[in-house]
């Protein structure tokens, strides 16, 4: 079961990579299927219940693209 | 549900030009929280410098001044004499600081001017394309420094926060880096110590930030972070140099 939520704003994203160095269950990945409005592959989360909703992503992202809940 | 994070509203909906992976983004972003947290956005002046961040203007949600280069603490100690009660930073680059704007910083801080700096220091500089700053490490490439810097024939990296803290009127000096989570919470408290020192009229106040520049250092901006901590840490060591109890 989650204990966090996260939204990324996908078409700011400049695809830099910051926020997957350091989520404690590394569930922060590039989707690299996938090209966004800036020309990015955009962050995403792979596996949403492992999230602890800690926002080590969150405070990593330098374009604020990150918001984070905790249930 | 809690929103544990999200968007601080000290900073505007334009997104930044920075590139991908710069860290000019969090640090724009601790200010603005500071700014926002001490509920004094509305009361804030912001100078920006010329460098990569020359457009923070566009980015902080509270007025803004734009300077000519290095100048940005002349124009911030005018405004501040002119409107004591608002709160004044500036927010400057090692390009603009360390380099052209050497003289206006030693003297702002010598005159114990009553405003904040925030000095971001990549160890290049960025705008103009990645030419030799004074703050390039020794053996550290740069377009102008094509070999590494060699200290015989251009000397050795400028420790600007070591310098200001042998000046009375600085009376909050501390460098902070923002590799990673933790690095980034500390970074928060020094710029959030930095402005209540401002607002207590205890005089001149100056965070300098360790910053990444994965463009012109020629890496990835994940490789960036460890660069930095590897080589910029141990050059520049992280800590508060000066307070204002110290500095009675």
């Amino acid at each position: 079961m989650a204990k966090g939520k996260v939204t990324f704003n996908e078409d700011i994203c400049k695809g830099c990579g910051l926020c997957t160095t350091n989520c404690p269950v590394n569930i922060v990945v590039m989707n690299t299927t996938k090209i966004n409005a800036k020309g990015y592959h955009p962050a995403t989360i792979s596996d949403i219940d492992a999230c602890i909703g800690c926002a080590n992503c969150a405070m990593m992202c330098p374009d604020n693209v990150i918001t984070v809940e905790r249930f | 549900m809690a929103v544990v994070f999200q968007k601080t509203k000290g900073l505007t909906d334009k997104e930044t030009h920075y590139c991908p992976g710069c860290t000019h983004g969090i640090i724009h972003r601790l200010v603005a929280e500071v700014l926002e947290e001490l509920d004094i956005l509305g009361e804030t002046i912001g100078v920006a410098p010329v460098g990569c961040s020359v457009l923070a203007y566009d980015y902080f949600n509270c007025d803004m001044q734009e300077a000519a280069h290095g100048r940005a603490p002349a124009v911030a100690t005018g405004i501040k004499r002119s409107l004591p009660d608002k709160i004044v930073f500036t927010y400057q680059g090692d390009g603009d600081l360390a380099s052209i704007g050497a003289g206006e910083i030693v003297h702002v801080a010598h005159r114990a001017e009553k405003i904040t700096t925030i000095f971001v220091n990549n160890a290049i500089y960025g705008m103009t394309g990645g030419q030799m700053a004074p703050t390039t490490l020794i053996g550290q490439k740069a377009t102008t420094a094509p070999l590494g810097r060699d200290s015989s024939t251009t000397g050795f990296p400028l420790k600007i926060s070591e310098m200001l803290a042998t000046i009375q009127g600085a009376v909050f000096v501390e460098r902070v880096t923002v590799h990673n989570p933790a690095a980034i919470r500390k970074a928060k408290k020094a710029i959030k110590r930095a402005f209540e020192v401002q607002i207590a009229g205890q005089g001149f106040g100056i965070v300098e930030v360790l910053s990444t520049c994965p463009t012109n250092w020629g890496m990835t901006p994940i490789k960036a972070l460890g660069w930095l901590e590897d080589n910029m840490i141990p050059y520049y060591p992280l800590g508060n140099l000066r307070t204002p109890e110290e500095a009675k």
